[in-house]
């Protein structure tokens, strides 16, 4: 078990391997993600019984939900990612910090956009400071940086280790970051209505939430994963099994 | 000498030597915070009760603003590879670097704005608490800024990069800080927000250094 | 030739910039009386391995020893001295404050007091100027002052030549002969063929 696990390990480390593995996990990916984000949405969006105080509008956790954990989850992915680069000096792990970047802030520029329609027949207003509203915002703009910065460094190595130094240190800010804004939101205005904030939700609500948030996670490694497979084709364009790849596909 | 003093040194005299400079973010602080009443009312009793919030976003915008030529100078004639090649461990040598920063371009901060808080009619506790939120909230922001333009050393224009990099992560800084402020002047509690800007600044002097450092060693690979 | 000869072993370094590769499979050893001279036509990444081996550059792949250093258990850096093809010299510190800060990050005090040393390199008299007020050939010797002031047994020098009039290129040559016979080593880069050198690395043949 060890040692197949080692194994693993190294042939992850390799990009070509990886490249070939990945390529064998792509269509699992695609078709059980589907298939959940199907069943979870159809069931939320029209079998889930309505909320008794929000009716209808509550369903857009179904959405909101998944996209905003993803969003938190891509981060401290990449953090992660950004050790294994420090450390390790792996050139995958290289390639993964970077594939996240993307996906992460589109899943936290859903959780916003959907908190905002959320928001309009709720409280009336598409925006409001709303604490988990305001910390989504801001891990948006974490996001932000760690783009640009992957952007603005030519090599794509020294792009890699800068990105990992910053989603590091971002890593370690967000729960400072969380906590100061709840802090804050309870200063200035409690909200009345807390977006994903349920006691104890319904069984029959919540099942339909736990299909989509799994469903979503597959996609989002779906998406990474494609990802990764192009930038490893990026990076090692000179390499001969690429070039025979290429030859192949001709 | 030990290398960390030998560094402290050279900047404190560094800065000394280009004395004029350390004016510019202090005209920058007094000039964003009187463009406000400019802006929108010079109604005292509204200026003292955002007052606070006002002091602290202008000076989060000075210290990030003077934190551009932090490492670019040692950058551009060679000091950093000198830096970089020391046996002297790099994050002793980062933080010294940033305390000649906080001491040249953060304390000078602080001791302006009790001006600027007399402009905004913020006194009685408020007043105190903003200063003594300042003074332990913008060593933090030259620390954590540090990074940010440790980072972006090596990229030709890394002004707005920097920008963009460093505000996210001054946002607990600014909470609290300015929430401090803000708390005294409804009669709210505030020991705990400037005890936890005393745990960021602990927080951020030792951890910091070892970020800063790892940065300067990727930019110096540019 | 024992192990504690040898300074600096690199293994298998490869570096690429912008997709070309500068160079792919590397090996460069230094050991003490060395004096390795790096040669090439421009761009053939002569400066790029000397900062990989100073360990200023990580965009590289490959291992780098220290073998004497880590025998003793020093940190590697303290071996090292490098003078890049910037001196490093702050434009409003005098040449000696300069030297201070330099000679300090070894913490360790200076072999002679800085202003023999700047005396030693043709800059009595220039003390007390700043930096700023130099020429590029004064920058140059100041920077080389540290030659005389720091007692790391590995020079790396990036073109030190470079500026400097015929007279100072003759001490220059000497004091790097006589860092060698001492049981030193020296690694550089020159366009000009000092009698010197003990061996040579072509880089950029194909180019």
């Amino acid at each position: 078990m060890w040692a197949y696990l080692e194994r693993l390990w190294h042939r992850l480390g390799s990009p070509r391997h990886f490249y070939d593995l990945a390529g064998w996990w792509l269509p699992w990916l695609a078709v059980s993600s589907l298939l959940l984000l199907g069943v979870g949405i159809t069931w939320g969006l029209l079998f889930a019984p309505p909320d008794y105080q929000q009716g209808h509008s509550f369903r857009i956790i179904y959405i909101h939900v998944p996209a905003a954990s993803l969003a938190l989850t891509g981060y401290f992915a990449m953090a992660v990612a950004g050790v294994v680069v420090l450390v390790w000096r792996m050139k995958m792990a290289e390639v993964v910090l970077q594939s996240i970047a993307v996906p992460g802030a589109v899943m936290c520029a859903l959780a916003l956009f959907t908190g905002a329609l959320w928001g309009k027949p709720t409280w009336g207003t598409y925006w409001f400071w709303d604490a988990r509203i305001t910390s989504m915002l801001i891990l948006l703009f974490l996001y932000l940086g760690v783009m640009a910065l992957g952007s603005a460094i030519a090599s794509p190595v020294l792009a890699a280790r800068a990105t990992a130094v910053l989603a590091i240190v971002g890593a370690v800010n967000i729960p400072i970051i969380k906590y100061s804004v709840e802090w804050w939101n309870t200063l200035h205005q409690p909200a009345t209505f807390k977006l994903t904030e349920k006691p104890a939700m319904a069984p029959e609500m919540y099942w339909p939430l736990l299909v989509c948030a799994l469903g979503f996670y597959l996609f989002f490694a779906f998406v990474v994963v494609l990802r990764v497979r192009n930038a490893v084709l990026e990076r090692e364009a000179g390499a001969r099994w690429v070039r025979e790849l290429a030859g192949e596909g001709r | 000498m030990s290398a960390f003093a030998a560094l402290f040194r050279r900047d404190l005299a560094l800065a000394w030597r280009a004395r004029g400079d350390l004016v510019n973010p202090l005209g920058f602080f007094v000039i964003v915070v009187s463009l406000f009443p400019l802006g929108m009312s010079p109604d005292p009793a509204l200026l003292a009760r955002i007052g606070p919030g006002l002091v602290w976003v202008a000076a989060l915008l000075a210290v990030l603003l003077s934190l551009e030529n932090l490492f670019r100078s040692d950058r551009d004639d060679g000091a950093l590879e000198q830096l970089l090649v020391s046996s002297a461990p790099l994050p002793l040598l980062a933080l010294a670097r940033v305390l000649a920063h906080v001491i040249t371009v953060g304390v000078p901060l602080v001791l302006v704005s009790p001006l600027l808080a007399l402009m905004l009619n913020i006194d009685g506790e408020p007043f105190g608490v903003l200063l003594s939120s300042l003074a332990l909230g913008v060593p933090v922001l030259c620390m954590v800024g540090a990074i940010g333009a440790a980072l972006t050393t090596g990229i030709a224009r890394g002004g707005v990069l920097v920008a963009l990099i460093v505000l996210p992560l001054y946002i607990p800084v600014l909470v609290f800080g300015a929430g401090a402020a803000y708390a005294a002047g409804l009669g709210l509690p505030f020991a705990g927000q400037l005890a936890i800007l005393g745990a960021l600044l602990a927080l951020s002097v030792a951890l910091a250094p070892f970020a800063i450092a790892g940065a300067l060693r990727i930019s110096g690979s540019q | 030739m024992s192990a504690n000869d040898l300074l600096l072993r690199a293994e298998g370094l490869t570096a690429l910039r912008d997709e070309r590769v500068l160079f792919r499979g590397l090996s460069v050893s230094v050991a003490a009386g060395e004096v390795l001279r790096v040669e090439g036509p421009n761009g053939a990444g002569k400066t790029t391995l000397l900062r990989i081996l100073c360990g200023l550059d990580q965009d590289c792949e490959g291992r780098i020893a220290w073998p004497r250093a880590e025998a003793a258990g020093r940190p590697w850096r303290e071996e090292l001295l490098w003078l890049g093809h910037l001196p490093g010299l702050k434009s409003t510190l005098t040449a000696e404050e300069n030297l201070a800060w330099l000679c300090a990050l070894r913490g360790r005090a200076p072999r002679r007091p800085l202003r023999e040393a700047l005396a030693m390199v043709g800059l009595a008299g220039f003390e007390d100027l700043p930096a700023g007020a130099l020429s590029a050939g004064q920058k140059r010797r100041v920077a080389l002052a540290r030659l005389h002031l720091e007692d790391a047994p590995l020079w790396v020098l990036d073109e030190p030549f470079t500026a400097i009039d015929r007279a100072g290129v003759e001490a220059l040559e000497q004091l790097l002969a006589a860092h060698a016979q001492a049981g030193g080593a020296v690694v550089f880069t020159t366009h000009h063929a000092p009698a010197i050198t003990s061996r040579s690395l072509l880089l950029g043949k194909a180019a």
